[in-house]
């Protein structure tokens, strides 16, 4: 257990953990963020040596996902004046503990399957759990904000799992994803808005009329 | 053998510090001058000093709860290695003994509670069990971290010379692990944000309400039992945080002894900072730990 | 340079349409953009292209049809769109003709690109683009369908994401995520790797499809968008879907893995051709009649690609046939609702009387749609139950008909009573907009065509691109 990248990737996992655990919105929205400031640190501390297309990379990283977006998801919540997140379909408990069991079951995979190889030994269990974790907050929970956060984390849960494939990637295309996930975003989040003044109210289990 | 009984001694001795040092902390973070840091010392001799009243619906139960705290909390600390070494006693197993005395004395306490047939006992006894209920199987998690990382079955061996030689390379689940006992240490001995020991409130207390009864010594041996609980688990964070097994065991001790200074200060810097949980927020609280814990142990089973 | 030029122009004119003020000046942006793509896809069909941007972008046969399919289709819609946004409330449109454009830009980029991830970028994009068009309406349950289609869209495409990882993690040789050094290098590819790459980019892109049981956001989005809109998706977005399918099945089958692919194929097919029969029977609103009806050709595709031997060349003249029919399809029921202001079979009544030529065009395109001669799509979907006996699959063959027959039962008695069974209170007949008619007639004749005769040079591209799809180990 060595490294930085190690220590980032654990800080990682914890940060999933909080935002499964906590029942405020804007903990979790800063749970999102310094999971952005995270994963921004990580391909410099997985590649040492200073290249412009890291230094393009967790740029463009940090500003998308630890400033820019945590920033307008506090704008979407101040908006609808949500503050706390109701009790989820499963329960909070209920999701810590399937949060870890998620993690027990990523580290099992990543050991049984050829998975590529990369700098970190952690790298893909701590990739797959996060995508893991994201689905279930996704699923899970009321709030429509929450939602969005959970697709936030899944999405950050497989940017993980591209930086081991960072080589084989071209700077172009990383610059057109992260792009995408943000206007995705930012149209979720302008949904949300509309959602909250339509239905005054954030609670997804309202949105049932449309049926067969 | 002189070594480890003179430093149990010495736990003992300065256990009633700690929640003094714990409450002078949260006092001088709020903006207050707080109680003094012995004051602990001071009550306990006026309550010895007093007489003990007894009500009329209790029988010999009630009066048996504070002696089986008190000798529980004081077996348990004979078997931690408290200067880094050695323990008083030790066998394999024995971290089960010691969650079993330390659920032991919670249990005589709970039933020593109902026994007064009050309410505000029966209500306490009930939020009690359900934080132990989640708090063990965390107290387990915790220790199967030690045990995977040191390979040793008894507390003395898990936490001693052994613990310092894995220390480099385990570092990170040693860290979740001593994180996971901070926050059990806060809900076994009823500190923010499980319990608020500042409340008057009975509605709100959980172990304050259970021992509202008790009077003169009995109440003395309750609250000592208390502070050598959190001495306990203090020792077991600093155990698992600082690999003392690489000092001189006079050093070791001495180092152990300030960390639990330390830990007390921590354990006062977060009951400043957070507020008390809603009573069905705890398990979630709990389960957190044993979170942690877990992850803890998925690291080392890699 | 061209193919770069024909990704860059609608995007360009996307941003200046969200610029300009005058409603006119936007509204000839959209359709001369729609004329000058359809212009260069025509060119492209007779002088061959060579690849470009180190082999990013190409133009393969598949690739060609798909663009050819979208262009048309998009010609289409933008010329009813003027007539749409004519009789739609005066709010100049300016968000949605710039999604409009947005969506042709990513779904060029789908079709031309070559690289995988920016194939992923390029699907993105367009769900990105419709999504402010799906909720025009700015009511209630638009705002609900906007919000499934974007969560469930989002996730399957993020799993797609997570899957073109995988497929650059298989690589061991060749250039990056290009499908020419994939395909070619398939022995070269770690097959564990490549098979949940596999999986997850089935899940991914069958979600975009609208492939069962993934197809949850289908009925809502298409029932709740305005109907052109609702057409451009059914037959652009998920042709270009489907390439993004075909493309790793080329990849998968190139490396051998055939038999881990087909069965996979085979299910999803068959699951959606029976979810489709099963919710189509008693569906009473014309629009998600044709949501699930998208569903159900989307299995046949699938059903298709799965079953070899033919059945690649049934799929592809299926994905050419689909996407003109339920392009005109969707049009008359706009038509329909632009009068009535609703597309449930109880509102909408006696459309024979009150729009002759949008009944008629419905009415034909209820035989078309089902699957019957003379229509191109009956050709297709004989193809792929050739392929289904030829193979050895007898059983799915039988099925298949089973269902067809039963979603014809179910279509025809929504539309021929909406076509049909007289309106109770005698409602005006306004004279019908050649803009909102010719385009629905165009598909149509164009449809009837492709059922009587291929063209031989549609056959040879056809041909070539069931090849790249049929490959067996």
């Amino acid at each position: 257990m060595s490294g930085l990248h190690d220590l980032l990737l654990l800080c990682v996992v914890l940060t999933n953990f909080w935002v499964l655990g906590t029942t405020r919105m804007s903990s979790t929205i800063r749970a999102t963020a310094i999971q952005g400031t995270l994963l921004a640190a990580l391909p410099v501390a997985l590649h040492p040596g200073w290249s412009l297309h890291m230094l393009g990379l967790a740029a463009g990283t940090f500003l998308v996902k630890a400033v820019v977006l945590p920033t307008f998801l506090s704008w979407a919540i101040r908006e609808a004046a949500v503050r706390r997140e109701v009790e989820p379909l499963i329960g909070f408990s209920m999701s810590l503990t399937l949060g870890a069991m998620a993690v027990a079951l990523s580290f099992g995979i990543a050991q049984h399957i050829p998975l590529p190889e990369s700098a970190s030994s952690l790298l893909i269990p701590v990739a797959l759990s996060t995508v893991m974790v994201g689905l279930l907050v996704l699923t899970t929970r009321n709030k429509a904000l929450s939602q969005v956060i959970g697709y936030l984390v899944l999405e950050n849960g497989i940017y993980v799992f591209g930086l081991s494939q960072v080589e084989r990637v071209p700077f172009l295309v990383e610059l057109g994803v992260l792009l995408d996930i943000f206007v995705g975003i930012f149209i979720m989040g302008i949904v949300v808005f509309h959602i909250n003044r339509a239905f005054d109210s954030l609670d997804s289990t309202r949105l049932t009329e449309l049926k067969d | 053998m002189l070594g480890p009984f003179l430093t149990l001694l010495l736990l003992l001795a300065a256990a009633p510090a700690l929640p003094g040092i714990a409450t002078r902390t949260r006092a001088a973070l709020t903006g207050r001058r707080g109680a003094p840091t012995l004051q602990l010392y001071r009550d306990l001799a006026k309550l010895l000093r007093k007489n003990v009243v007894y009500s009329r619906t209790t029988t010999p139960v009630f009066r048996l709860g504070p002696i089986v705290v008190v000798a529980t909390v004081v077996v348990a600390a004979t078997l931690l290695p408290l200067d880094g070494h050695t323990a008083l006693f030790g066998f394999t197993g024995d971290l089960v003994a010691f969650t079993g005395l330390l659920g032991l004395g919670r249990f005589a306490l709970v039933l020593a509670g109902l026994d007064t047939g009050s309410s505000f006992e029966g209500m306490g006894a009930s939020r009690e069990v359900t934080v132990s209920a989640f708090a063990e199987p965390a107290l387990f998690l915790c220790f199967t971290v030690l045990v995977l990382a040191t390979g040793e079955l008894s507390l003395g061996g898990m936490l001693g010379e052994r613990l310092a030689a894995v220390w480099g390379s385990t570092a990170p689940s040693l860290v979740l692990a001593a994180a996971a006992l901070f926050m059990l240490a806060l809900a076994e001995t009823s500190r923010v944000p499980v319990d608020d020991p500042a409340t008057h409130l009975e509605l709100t207390m959980i172990h304050e309400v259970i021992v509202l009864d008790h009077s003169g010594p009995e109440l003395a041996m309750i609250l000592f039992g208390n502070a050598v609980k959190l001495a306990l688990f203090a020792a077991l964070v600093v155990s698992v945080l600082v690999p003392l097994g690489r000092l001189q065991p006079w050093l070791a001790g001495v180092v152990m002894l300030g960390g639990m200074g330390l830990v007390a200060v921590a354990v006062g810097i977060v009951e400043s900072c957070m507020a008390r949980l809603r009573m069905n927020r705890v398990p979630q609280f709990l389960v957190a730990a044993a979170a942690l814990a877990v992850f803890g142990v998925i690291l080392l089973l890699r | 340079m061209l193919l770069l030029l024909l990704v860059l122009l609608p995007a360009a004119m996307a941003g200046v349409a969200y610029l300009v003020r005058p409603v006119p000046l936007r509204l000839g942006c959209l359709v001369g953009t729609a004329f000058v793509h359809l212009a260069v896809v025509g060119w492209l069909w007779a002088v061959p292209l060579a690849p470009t941007l180190s082999g990013w972008l190409a133009i393969d046969p598949l690739g060609l049809l798909v663009l050819s399919v979208v262009s048309l289709l998009f010609a289409v819609v933008a010329v009813y769109a003027v007539g749409f946004l004519r009789t739609e409330p005066p709010r100049g449109g300016r968000v949605f003709v710039t999604g409009l454009l947005g969506f042709l830009a990513g779904s060029t980029l789908v079709a031309v690109s070559h690289h995988l991830a920016l194939l992923w970028v390029g699907m993105e994009t367009t769900t990105l683009a419709l999504a402010p068009l799906v909720y025009h309406r700015h009511d209630r349950r638009s705002l609900e369908a906007v919000w499934k289609y974007l969560l469930l869209s989002s996730v399957g495409i993020a799993l797609a994401l997570l899957g073109t990882f995988f497929v650059a993690a298989a690589q061991t040789s060749g250039r990056p995520l290009i499908l020419e050094d994939l395909v070619s290098g398939g022995a070269g590819l770690q097959p564990a790797l490549l098979r949940t790459a596999f999986v997850f980019l089935l899940v991914g892109y069958g979600t975009k499809m609208g492939l069962a049981p993934l197809h949850a956001w289908k009925p809502d989005t298409y029932g709740e968008a305005p109907s052109l809109v609702s057409g451009l998706m059914a037959g652009g977005l998920t042709s270009c879907a489907f390439l993004g399918l075909a493309r790793i099945t080329e990849v998968t089958m190139a490396a051998g893995q055939a038999a881990f692919v087909e069965p996979l194929l085979l299910a999803f097919g068959l699951v959606s051709l029976v979810v489709a029969a099963a919710f189509i029977i008693g569906q009473a609103d014309l629009k998600r009649l044709l949501a699930y009806s998208s569903v159900e050709h989307m299995g046949l595709l699938v059903l298709g690609l799965g079953l070899g031997g033919v059945g690649p060349y049934g799929t592809v003249l299926h994905l050419v046939n689909n996407g003109l029919t339920k392009g005109f399809m969707f049009l008359a029921v706009g038509n329909v609702v632009l009068v009535t202001g609703s597309a449930s079979s109880e509102a909408a009544r006696g459309i024979l009387r009150r729009l002759p030529v949008s009944g008629v065009v419905l009415l034909l395109g209820l035989f078309a749609v089902t699957g019957s001669p003379p229509f191109g799509l009956f050709l297709s979907e004989f193809t792929i139950l050739n392929a289904a006996i030829a193979q050895g699959h007898p059983w799915i063959a039988l099925a298949v008909v089973l269902l067809l027959a039963l979603i014809f039962v179910g279509m025809a008695a929504v539309v021929l009573e909406v076509v049909y069974r007289p309106a109770e209170t005698p409602a005006p007949a306004p004279r019908e907009s050649l803009l909102l008619v010719a385009g629905p007639i165009l598909l149509l004749l164009a449809v009837l065509l492709l059922g009587l005769w291929v063209p031989p040079p549609l056959h040879r591209v056809l041909l070539d691109a069931a090849r790249g799809l049929g490959v067996a180990p």
